[in-house]
């Protein structure tokens, strides 16, 4: 380790401004709300289990110099139309899970080639052009859940219908696989009860990514992110290694929406995939992440850090001013400001390095002249 | 040399011509195993373009293929890409680096040609999920780095590395390849400009690697304008001048002074004569101390210059030495330090605003990036600074309130550099991407000329444009800084044409003011100084 000194930490403050100031407003938050601390504790670790599954999904396209994607919006949108057929098909519990994967996935492989070959056209802007696709992909959504299912698309359920014949409701209870995947095998440690299965599964996906770095393919990725001429000069096939990179994250990101609304238990047809993108991201970055480089502790770190803030804001609100509404107010203001600070951050630590790398030489060459 | 073997690689009759500008004439040259060759040239010489034609770039094929044959041992070859010149043997060592910067020295070396660990995952998925063997990874890189005689740690991140480094780990990437056995091992190399960014300690460790190499039978093709270095390490050398092999011997006996007039010395007649003009007892109008700049490829380490006032000063120098950063530091466009001190006041650096506001102007040497508004009209081009820097052509309203272009000045001003400068177009209406390469710098000139500067930096003025086109470029600086006494400096890589314009010219080489001669000196003269090697009656 290296010794600490005050430079050292105002280092490491400058480079983690947006861990450093949820840490201040939690510490702030959590005296005022009045919570126990075994209630933070166990709702801490349902938001973990919900969560973290979607936002693993984001690291891999980091990794190839994509940016955060955006667009794994495209995944949940895969993950509702998997939950929305086993739901009218009346499968219930883990079948039910399973299968709506296995149908989410290929929706997810198609959606994400689109995205990676559109990707692929937008070089250095992946991430205005992913976040602008998911909007765009939001209609096509909407198109075949609310024209296309009930009448093109068998839907025998009625309950699942709108009145008027064809198109699904607002919200569809997913009464039938409800917690079926957290109570498989529950823990209880000082009377908080640990989701164990869910996390087995957030556990497996870890180990996927901490192994997928060490592959061919995670290198090429890795060298793509990093320099795409120099890649392709030495023979990786660039356009190809970024659209794998999306795919992979699409699926993964379909797989962590059907875990997040097995937690939620309803699914709010029009609404549940369209924030969660940018909660994801603003989690990520909660969490320590930057555009370019990101790792499984920063989707921890973030995830706790963000919905402990989550959590608390509401009542500390409430015992403040005497008002909840600051809470729902705090999340989405709070979701874009992160971003938003996040990448400023970002360029200005980039421009800063630059001045640096001036600077340094500069005194090399100072060196080199008095020799 | 060893007549009587079959030469390593052969080049017979090599010609090449890019639309119907003849770049490379007869070339005729051989090697042999084990040989290293030092190839000298200044830039534009053909050098490049014979490495190109070795390589089988697109840009070759692309522009009409190459006249004559290319042997190796014996076997005409004819490569499409540096690939298949990889797989006979021939590598290449790039002169900017082409290494990952946050993969260890192990990673890049064997770059996409990673031994694998099989695992289930890739039965079901292909090759690529396969991990990575970092065991022979390493065991790799090591033998290739060991070929070198040097010590390089393989796990050491290459952005942490000395540039020195950086290199050798280029050219163990390149002694790797034969590594998996796929291609034939390496026998050709061709460096190009090895030593250019690393100190003398650095270098001197390449040219022991290079000799150590070639005692392993490994062939060398060593480009360089460090003539010393020629000398130290190869065993025959060869130099080139205007597409043409001047001279192809031994390197005994050679010395510096000889290859410097070998590459310089043109028989052409100076026709132009230097017009006279006494700087002598002029008043210092630009005073630049240490200036450094951060411009990738032209880095300036530490330049000192006086500019007189009225004068034409040359700035020149080989590529890459660091003459293109001058102006683009002074003018605020690349990060830059040191102190600027014109017309006695010091110049903010960095602020390309204020440095427009003192009374400077700069013509790009980046046309079409910086110095046009290409899908502007052509009045807009010529205008558009001026307006914005100087308030000019406009007309105000309401005490200044509200400000309007004022069309009918602008395209007046447009008109009189059109006919003064004799820009080829349809109208002052035109939009500029439609000109020619030589009326976009005629335009980018009459841009800078309204704005009426006091000191004026041109950066390559004729730059990828004909003859005629040239002439009426210079002649017209010429003519502004005669009528107007605008204080001109102009960088160009053609010394020749430094000489028949300016007063004075300095000579840029590895980021610093090599030495300042008047333009009147011998050719010989400038070429020594382009190398390193100080002449003594430098002023």
């Amino acid at each position: 380790m290296k010794k600490i000194t005050s430079k050292g930490i105002k280092s490491l403050i400058r480079n983690n401004l947006v861990t450093v100031l949820f840490l201040v407003i939690c510490s702030i938050g959590i005296p005022l709300s009045g919570y126990s601390p075994s209630y933070l504790i166990s709702e801490i670790i349902v938001r973990l289990s919900r969560n973290s599954f979607l936002i693993l999904s984001l690291l891999i396209p980091i990794m190839a110099g994509m940016g955060l994607n955006f667009g794994m919006t495209l995944g949940a949108m895969a993950g509702q139309i998997g939950l929305i057929f086993v739901t009218d098909w009346n499968v219930v519990g883990i079948p039910a899970m399973v299968l709506a994967i296995i149908i989410s996935i290929p929706i997810s492989i198609l959606l994400g080639q689109l995205c990676g070959r559109i990707l692929n056209k937008a070089k250095g802007r992946e991430m205005v052009t992913s976040y602008i696709l998911g909007f765009f992909m939001n209609g096509v959504y909407q198109l075949i859940v609310l024209y296309g299912m009930g009448s093109i698309i068998p839907i025998k359920n009625t309950s699942l219908v709108l009145p008027r014949g064809y198109g699904i409701r607002n919200t569809v209870n997913l009464i039938g696989i409800r917690r079926s995947l957290d109570s498989l095998f529950n823990l209880s440690i000082f009377g908080i009860k640990i989701p164990l299965m869910t996390f087995i599964v957030i556990a497996l996906v870890c180990v996927f990514i901490v192994w997928f770095r060490k592959t061919k393919l995670g290198q090429d990725m890795r060298a793509v992110g990093q320099d795409m001429e120099v890649a392709a000069s030495a023979g990786i096939q660039v356009e190809h290694t970024r659209i794998v990179s999306i795919v992979i994250s699409t699926v993964v990101a379909g797989i962590g929406m059907i875990i997040y609304l097995q937690n939620i238990g309803t699914l709010n047809t029009y609404n549940s995939h369209t924030q969660i993108g940018m909660f994801s991201v603003a989690a990520l970055l909660v969490g320590g992440a930057s555009v370019s480089k990101a790792n499984i502790g920063n989707v921890f770190l973030g995830v706790i850090l963000f919905h402990l803030m989550f959590i608390v804001s509401p009542m500390a609100g409430k015992n403040l001013i005497g008002q909840a509404q600051l809470g729902e107010y705090f999340r989405v203001f709070v979701s874009y400001g992160v971003i938003t600070m996040s990448l400023v951050l970002y360029e200005m630590r980039k421009k800063r390095e630059n001045l640096a790398n001036a600077e340094k030489l500069q005194e090399n060459q100072g060196a080199l002249n008095e020799d | 040399m060893k007549d009587k073997k079959i030469p390593l690689l052969e080049m017979k009759n090599i010609s090449k011509d890019f639309s119907g500008n003849q770049v490379l004439n007869d070339i005729n040259f051989s090697i042999q195993k084990g040989e290293i060759l030092g190839l000298v040239g200044e830039n534009g010489a053909g050098k490049s373009t014979l490495m190109k034609i070795l390589f089988g770039m697109d840009e070759i094929r692309t522009t009409g293929g190459y006249g004559g044959q290319v042997i190796i041992k014996g076997e005409v070859v004819n490569f499409n890409s540096s690939l298949d010149a990889l797989e006979k043997g021939i590598g290449m060592v790039h002169q900017e680096f082409s290494l990952l910067p946050d993969f260890s020295a192990a990673e890049n070396i064997v770059l996409n040609r990673e031994p694998l660990k099989p695992s289930i995952m890739s039965e079901l998925f292909g090759d690529r999920m396969n991990s990575l063997n970092r065991d022979e990874i390493d065991a790799i890189a090591k033998t290739s780095i060991e070929k070198l005689g040097i010590s390089l740690d393989t796990s050491m991140k290459v952005s942490s590395m000395p540039v020195g480094h950086k290199q050798f780990t280029e050219i163990a990437r390149e002694l790797s390849k034969d590594a998996k056995g796929e291609t034939n091992p390496i026998e050709l190399l061709v460096l190009d400009e090895p030593t250019a960014v690393l100190s003398e300690k650095e270098a001197d460790s390449l040219l022991i690697a290079m000799r150590k190499l070639a005692k392993q039978g490994i062939a060398m093709i060593f480009i360089s304008h460090r003539l010393n270095e020629i000398i130290d390490v190869c065993d025959t050398m060869m130099v080139m001048r205007d597409g043409l092999i001047i001279k192809h011997i031994p390197i005994e006996g050679v010395n510096v002074q000889d290859i410097a007039r070998w590459m310089v010395g043109r028989n052409v007649s100076n026709s132009s004569k230097p017009r006279e003009f006494d700087y002598t007892d002029k008043p210092t109008i630009l005073d630049i101390q240490k200036l450094w700049v951060d411009m990738p490829g032209e880095t300036v380490k530490n330049v000192s210059l006086e500019v007189k006032k009225g004068e034409i000063l040359g700035i020149g120098g080989m590529a890459g030495q660091g003459k293109l950063g001058i102006p683009n530091g002074v003018m605020g466009l690349y990060q830059s330090g040191g102190k600027v001190v014109f017309d006695g006041k010091e110049l903010l650096l960095n602020n390309p605003r204020s440095l427009l506001d003192a009374g400077l102007a700069f013509v790009s040497e980046d046309r079409r990036g910086v110095g046009l508004l290409l899908d502007e009209s052509l009045e807009w081009n010529v205008a558009f600074t001026a307006m914005q820097v100087q308030d000019k052509y406009l007309k105000k309203y309401l005490k200044g309130f509200m400000t309007w272009r004022d069309s009918k000045a602008i395209e007046e001003v447009t008109q009189k550099y059109i006919d003064q400068l004799e820009i080829k177009c349809t109208s002052s209406k035109q939009k500029a991407k439609e000109l020619s390469g030589g009326n976009q710098q005629k335009i980018c000139l009459a841009k800078a000329f309204a704005l009426e500067p006091k000191l004026l930096f041109v950066s390559e003025p004729t730059r990828g444009i004909d003859i005629g086109a040239k002439a009426l470029v210079l002649e017209s600086l010429r003519k502004y800084n005669r009528e107007l006494g605008t204080t001109i400096v102009i960088i160009s890589s053609e010394l020749e044409e430094l000489r028949a314009i300016c007063d004075r010219i300095a000579i840029v080489t590895d980021g610093k003011i090599e030495g300042i001669l008047e333009a009147s000196k011998p050719s010989e003269d400038f070429g020594l100084l382009m190398i390193g090697q100080k002449v003594e009656e430098a002023i």
